[in-house]
Parts: C-alpha cells; structure tokens; sequence
C-alpha cells in the first residue's frame, strides 16, 4: 500500500447554518493533500458558507471538520484566502505591492521593523510568480479586474501557505483570462504542494486541471471526479429535478436544466 | 523697560532667527507652538486612516458630539476637556462597534451631529455665561493655553501617536482588506472600536487648537493632501503629519502678525493647499509607464527583424 498522506480536509457530517437557517448538511467528504478541488453550485447554496466554516469563520452547526489536522481556527497562517470579488476603490492610494506585503506581516502587532529587505524579496517573489511585475507598483484600484486578481493571489502567496481558498477567482474574467489563472492557479499549486478549494460557476476552463469538484447544492453536497458527478443521473439526484449534461467535440460540458433551480429549498 | 519694547511693533522680517525669537517671546506662544505641534502630529497620523477608512464625516461628528460634552462639563462644573474625552470616547466607542455598518449612515450621523450641537446650545444657554466659552469651543482657543494644558496635550497626543503605530500593520490589512484580515486572525472589531476611542482622543486633542467646527483642518486636510502624492502608506501618515505640523506653524505665525484668529489662518492654509494639490495632482500620482512601455516595445518591434 502507498504511504499514507494525512488528508487536508475531512469533513464528517458536517452541517452549515447562519442561526436557525440551515444552508446544507450531511457533508462527508475528504480532501487530500495537494488536491486541486473545484467547488461548483449555484448562487446562495453556500459555497462560500464551506469556505468561512474551513476559515473558522463560522462554527459548524453539526458534524466534525478538520482542516491541515486540526480544528479550523481564525488567523490558521497555513491557509491563504482571496475571498469573492471586491469592489477596491478606484481612488485607494495603495500601490498592489502593499497590498501583497500584507499577506506577509499584515497580522503583526506594530511598525515593520528589521527583516524589511528580506519581506520585500518575498513579496517580489510572489510578484513574479504570477507575472504582476508590469503594474505592482501603480494603485491597486486602478488596475484591471485580472489584474487585481494576480495581485490578490500573489498576496496569499506571500504568506507561503499550504492551502489556497479560492472564492470565484474567475468571475468577471474573460475566458482566456480565466484558463490563464487557472492554469497559473494549478501551476503554483504544484509548485508549492498547496492543497485547492477554488470556487467557479463554468467547469470548463478547470477541467484539465482539477482533481475532483465539490458540487454545493440543494442543501447537500458530493465530492468526485467531474466525469463521475457532473453527469445527468448525478445532478438530478442532486437538484431532486431533471438536469441533463451534454457535452460537446471538445469536451466542454454544458448543464442544461438549472434555469429553474432556486437555491432554496425546504430544509 | 518692557512697556517701550512691547510698544514696538513685532519684528517681522529677513531674520529669520529674530523672527522665531519674536514668535517665542510670550509664554501664550509658546505654549500654542508645543501643544499645536502634538496636536497636529497625532491629527495627521491618525487623518491618515481616517480618511483611508472613509470616516472624515464621522470624525466630524465626533467633534460635535465632542461639543455637547465640553459645555455639559461646563454647566457641572467641571472641565470642558474632561466632558469632551466623555463624549466623543463614548460615541467613539459606539460608532467602532458599528464598524462597516456605519460607511453610508450620513443622514444619521448628520442628525446625531446636529442633536449635539443643539443640546451644546442648551447648555450654554443654561451657564448662562458669557457666548465666549461657546465660541472657543467651537473655534478654538490655541491662544488660551496653559502649561498644564500643554502637558496633557502631550501625555495625550503621544498615547495617541504609539497606540496608532503599535497597531499599524493590522489595522492598514483591517483598513484595506477586511474580510483577509479577519480570516488571519485580526481582531477587525476590536481594532475598529480602539481606532475611534483614539480617534476621539486625538479630535478632543485638536478641538483646543482649530474648535469643534474647524476639526476638518487637522484631521482630513493634510492626510486628504497626502494621500495624493504618495501610494506608500508609511509615507502618505509622515507626509500628513508633517502637513499638519506646518499648517498649525504656519497658521500661528500668521495670526500672531495679524489681527485675526489662529483658526481662520490655519483652516485658510489647509483649505487653499488642499486646492492647490488637486491641481498639482489632478489624479493620483501614478507612475504613467503603461503608455511608455507600449511605445518602447513597438519602439522596438520596428528596429528588429
Ligand atoms: N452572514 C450571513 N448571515 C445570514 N445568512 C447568510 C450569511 N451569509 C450568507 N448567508 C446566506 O447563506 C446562503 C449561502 O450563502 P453563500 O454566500 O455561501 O452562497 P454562495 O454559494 O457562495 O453563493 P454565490 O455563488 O452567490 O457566491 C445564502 O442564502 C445567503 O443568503
Ligand atoms: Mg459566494
């Protein structure tokens, strides 16, 4: 039998709820290490809800989870977090380098002092790896929405972290802006051994990266290959309505039934 | 004979060392130049993140607030200072807690502000003291200072300047990033409360310098300025500093040539340099090199192959 790794996540009966408002429950699933997961649903099923319970956000209503070993905790320097898209101000007097220095020492107590060449190789480090030296030092605000998006990635970087939470990454990107980050997303994983949770609402442009995806919906979710749950029987189980997959020459898959879907439903 | 020399009219010329001299003639001055100069220091360190946090308007507030506080304390007997720490610490307080909530609440915050004027109004009314102590509260009193005064000026005006500088860090990734902050462990909500208790020290600090009404000076002007010609923020909280500082130098100076109140003087300075860097910097200062860039690369295209 190979070594075993221990698995990044494991979740057992794990159950989500903001008060008495139940979002999901009966997640039971496991992430291993240096997997790449997509998590995919449709809006309010509470994918980002999984991301804020694995944060120690939120406190899981039922059930156990751990993350890199152990409980989820706030300020868990091993997890790196670019949340769901952000309007920055235009006018924000901050260069993007700022903003990924942050990830660095952004938690200490006081004024940077000391070890300030050494940070500021790092966050010219994580510049580079993806690619953002052209504008890092021009205010954040004024750069295009991908090019936010690197920065914010490289600010997660910075903080050399064993897990990446990934909330709609892509949104608002055009497509071949989306297949480059999430090539470059899947590249630097690989590079540093970093498990993946990335949240996406098209499949497409991460299928020839991801390991498995993480579907959130109608109160529950499953966890597969794409080939295994992104299929007519799978969702339609999983909706509880008729949802077909087709796919295409290229082998992009499209669902079609969702239009009719509410993310709501009766707990 | 001091009568003779006080009849001569103040020196006022090329000398710039008898021109400090004359400027630190009189105790008054002195004591406006120390207390002045903190007061200014911690506004521009502390204006620095106020105005990156969007809450010029209920620094303002504070200050008002901070109104009905001083004249109440009047009325009680008691200091204006100590009814101002009061008031603007507690409603501080209370508009920390709100955090995010509070971006947007201008009607709100306007009518709690005009509340407090108008209960500031009552009180004074109610003294029935001369409008003399309403008006230095409003406007003011650099001019009025004791040395006891000074030296609360300081003990508070340095509290302020290291509590800011011991949460630098976090409370810039609370300013710019909150959601990332809190995911790394930054107390967002503590840090939120204690930034405008210090705040409301630093504004009641700043009242006895430029008034309730003239807060806006101090506090927002300078970092305001700052915040357009640097993109460093370690530098943008110096430079507004240091703008406070020599608006408050400048605006003493100034007034005691002049026949006219410090707070006019130094309200004038922030408001026309404030003009003046819009125009000098009609954007942020950004380092134009996209356009460049693209005309050395076809630059460059054109010369090879
Ligand atoms: N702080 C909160 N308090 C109460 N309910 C919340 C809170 N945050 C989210 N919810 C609710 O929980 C549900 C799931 O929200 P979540 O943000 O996880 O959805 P999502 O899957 O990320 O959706 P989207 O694709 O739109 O980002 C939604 O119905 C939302 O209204
Ligand atoms: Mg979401």
């Amino acid at each position: 039998m190979a070594r075993s790794i221990a698995p990044a996540i494991v979740a057992d009966g794990l159950a989500a709820a903001y008060g008495d408002q139940l979002i999901w429950r009966g997640a039971s699933f496991t992430v291993n290490t240096g997997e790449f997961v997509a998590v995919l649903g449709p809006n309010g099923s509470g994918k980002s809800t999984l991301l804020r319970l694995l944060l120690g956000l939120l406190s899981p209503a039922a059930g156990r989870l751990e993350v890199l070993g152990t409980r989820p905790h706030r300020g868990n320097a091993d997890i790196a977090y670019v949340p769901q898209r952000r309007n920055i101000d235009r006018d924000l007097p901050v260069r993007g380098r700022d903003f990924v220095h942050l990830g660095i020492d952004g938690s200490r107590w006081g004024i940077a002092v000391g070890n300030a060449a050494s940070n500021n190789q790092r966050v010219d480090e994580a510049i580079r790896a993806v690619e953002a030296q052209a504008y890092a030092d021009r205010p954040i605000g004024r750069l295009s929405g991908g090019e936010q998006q690197r920065l914010l990635l490289a600010q997660a970087l910075a903080g050399r972290p064993r897990m990446l939470l990934l909330d709609e990454p892509l949104a608002s990107l055009d497509l071949r802006n989306q297949i480059v980050i999430a090539e470059l997303v899947a590249e630097l994983a690989r590079a540093n051994r970093l498990t993946v949770l990335l949240i996406a609402h098209d499949i497409n442009p991460l299928l020839p990266i991801v390991d498995r995806v993480l579907y959130v919906a109608h109160g529950g979710v499953a966890i597969g290959k794409p080939a295994e749950v992104i299929t007519t029987e799978q969702l339609s189980r999983l909706y509880d309505a008729p949802i077909e997959v087709l796919h295409d020459s290229h082998g992009h898959m499209f669902v079609v039934g969702l239009e009719a879907e509410s993310a709501h439903h009766d707990a | 004979m001091p009568e003779l020399y006080l009849a001569a009219a103040p020196y006022f010329g090329w000398d710039l060392v008898r021109v400090v001299q004359e400027l630190f003639r009189y105790a008054f001055m002195q004591h406006a130049f120390e207390a002045g100069t903190m007061v200014a220091i911690s506004a521009g360190v502390i204006g620095y993140f106020v105005v990156l946090r969007g809450l010029s308007f209920a620094a303002h507030a504070l200050s008002h607030i901070g109104f009905a506080g001083a004249t109440g304390a009047v009325l009680t007997g008691t200091a204006p200072i100590v009814g101002l720490l009061v008031f603007t610490m507690s409603a501080g307080a209370v508009m920390g807690a709100l955090g995010q909530r509070l971006r947007g609440r201008d009607v709100t915050i306007g009518l709690v502000m005009a509340w407090s004027l108008g209960l500031g109004l009552l009180f004074t009314r109610l003294y029935k003291g001369s409008a003399n102590l309403a008006i230095g509260i409003l406007f003011g009193q650099i001019f009025g200072i004791t040395s006891q005064d000074v030296a609360l000026t300081f003990v508070a005006g340095a509290v302020t300047v290291l509590l800011v500088l011991a949460v630098y860090r976090p409370l810039l990734f609370a300013t710019l990033d909150e959601e990332v902050a809190e995911a790394k462990g930054v107390p967002v909500r503590a840090l939120s409360i204690a930034f405008m208790v210090v705040l409301a020290v630093a504004v009641s600090e700043a009242v006895q310098v430029v008034g309730v009404l003239l807060i806006f000076a101090l506090i927002v002007a300078p970092a305001a300025i700052a915040e357009r010609f640097t993109t460093r923020p370690s530098r943008g909280v110096l430079l507004a500093a240091l703008l406070a500082v020599l608006f408050t130098w400048a605006g003493l100076t100034v007034a005691y040539y002049l026949p006219y109140p410090a707070g006019f003087f130094i309200t004038t300075i922030a408001f026309w340099s404030y003009i003046v860097a819009r125009l000098a910097a009609p954007t942020l200062t950004l380092p134009r090199r996209r356009g460049t860039e693209i005309l050395a690369r076809d630059e460059q295209a054109r010369h090879s192959p």
